[in-house]
């Protein structure tokens, strides 16, 4: 689907907050309704745009998390202590109150099932979001597209969708953690920073062609790009996304 | 320096209120290096504006200035660019 040009200016719309999720202590998803809204692809992202009270505006780019569903919109967002944003979004927003956001946007870190696998996703972080939005697209449609994911967190109450990852893990879906900073005991799986040695044994092969996509803080992505291009796999391949430390 | 770099991703939705179509998918040559591969993978920096660079060579592809009604764009290190319409 290269050829997905979605014609047409962004215009600004109001959302609807319906749900709150708690997903982590710093991590809430919140899912909107938004009308109109025209559906969306794995890996989008949306704007959203607060103005305060002196006509001061504030703009921040949040991925989508959810498969698409008519009108709903999940946001997964972590807040951030200095942010000017998420704390609001996090804290301050209640069901019922209405933001302003524009997209779907982006085309270039997306995955449609037609495109197949294997796929394999890596995630640092909070870049875990637009790739749990593939997954669920995958599930939703019944796709059977060998999928691995490798999520790297500093601890296990820092994985996002933990209870839902362990329910998909399975049917061609395999999910691997790495816990950076402290583990749980009796911890099996990896306890260090992704490197090239941990991706060798989790990726597919090279010769079997995987589409990697990588999301999470700028030197995470680096890094696994890197590795992967040296570990043999194709640059064009490998799609990546960076978020930077403006997120807030 | 690092830190601070994002991707064509974090410039999607302000590429697409100026060209009115998603331009992260579009393929731009570097005029430097003559590499070619889409908008979603050039370097970004942000700061007072933004800066676009190749991943390739590091040659400064486009600077981008908004304002409240007007958007600024240099694309002197752009040599073509490729949308699908």
């Amino acid at each position: 689907m290269a050829g997905t040009a979605l014609l047409g200016r962004l215009t600004w719309q109001l959302a609807e907050l319906v749900e709150v999720v708690a997903e982590t202590p710093r991590v809430k998803t919140l899912v909107f309704d938004v009308p109109g809204w025209p559906g969306h692809r794995a890996g989008q992202h949306v704007d959203v745009r607060l103005t305060a009270e002196d006509g001061y505006q504030a703009e921040r780019s949040y991925s989508i998390a959810s498969a698409p569903d008519e009108t709903r919109v999940a946001l997964t967002i972590q807040r951030l202590e200095d942010g000017e944003v998420s704390p609001y979004l996090t804290d301050e927003l209640r069901p019922g109150d209405k933001i302003e956001l524009r997209g779907p946007i982006g085309g270039y870190f997306v995955w449609e099932p037609s495109d197949g696998g294997p796929l394999m996703l890596v995630a640092g972080g909070s870049g875990i979001v637009p790739l749990m939005a593939m997954i669920r697209t995958r599930a939703a449609t019944g796709n059977d597209a060998e999928t691995r994911l490798l999520y790297s967190a500093r601890s296990r109450d820092d994985l996002i969708y933990r209870d839902e990852l362990e329910r998909v893990n399975g049917n061609g879906l395999t999910v691997v953690y790495t816990l950076t900073d402290s583990q749980p005991p009796e911890w099996t799986s990896y306890a260090r920073r992704v490197d090239a040695r941990m991706l060798a044994e989790v990726a597919p092969r090279p010769a079997e062609q995987p589409r990697f996509f990588a999301c999470g803080p700028t030197p995470f992505v680096e890094a696994v790009a890197e590795a992967l291009v040296q570990l043999g796999h194709d640059a064009r391949a490998i799609k990546t996304e960076r978020f930077g430390p403006t997120g807030g | 320096m690092g830190e601070l770099m994002l991707d064509g991703n974090a410039v999607a939705g302000l590429l697409q209120e100026v060209f009115a179509v998603e331009m992260t998918t579009a393929v731009g040559t570097c005029a430097s290096c003559g590499a070619a591969g889409p908008v979603g993978a050039v370097h970004v920096y942000r700061g007072a504006g933004i800066v676009l660079r190749c991943p390739h060579c590091d040659n400064v592809l486009a600077k981008i200035v908004k304002s409240d009604s007007r958007v600024w764009i240099d694309s002197t290190g752009i040599r073509t660019l490729e949308v699908t319409v």
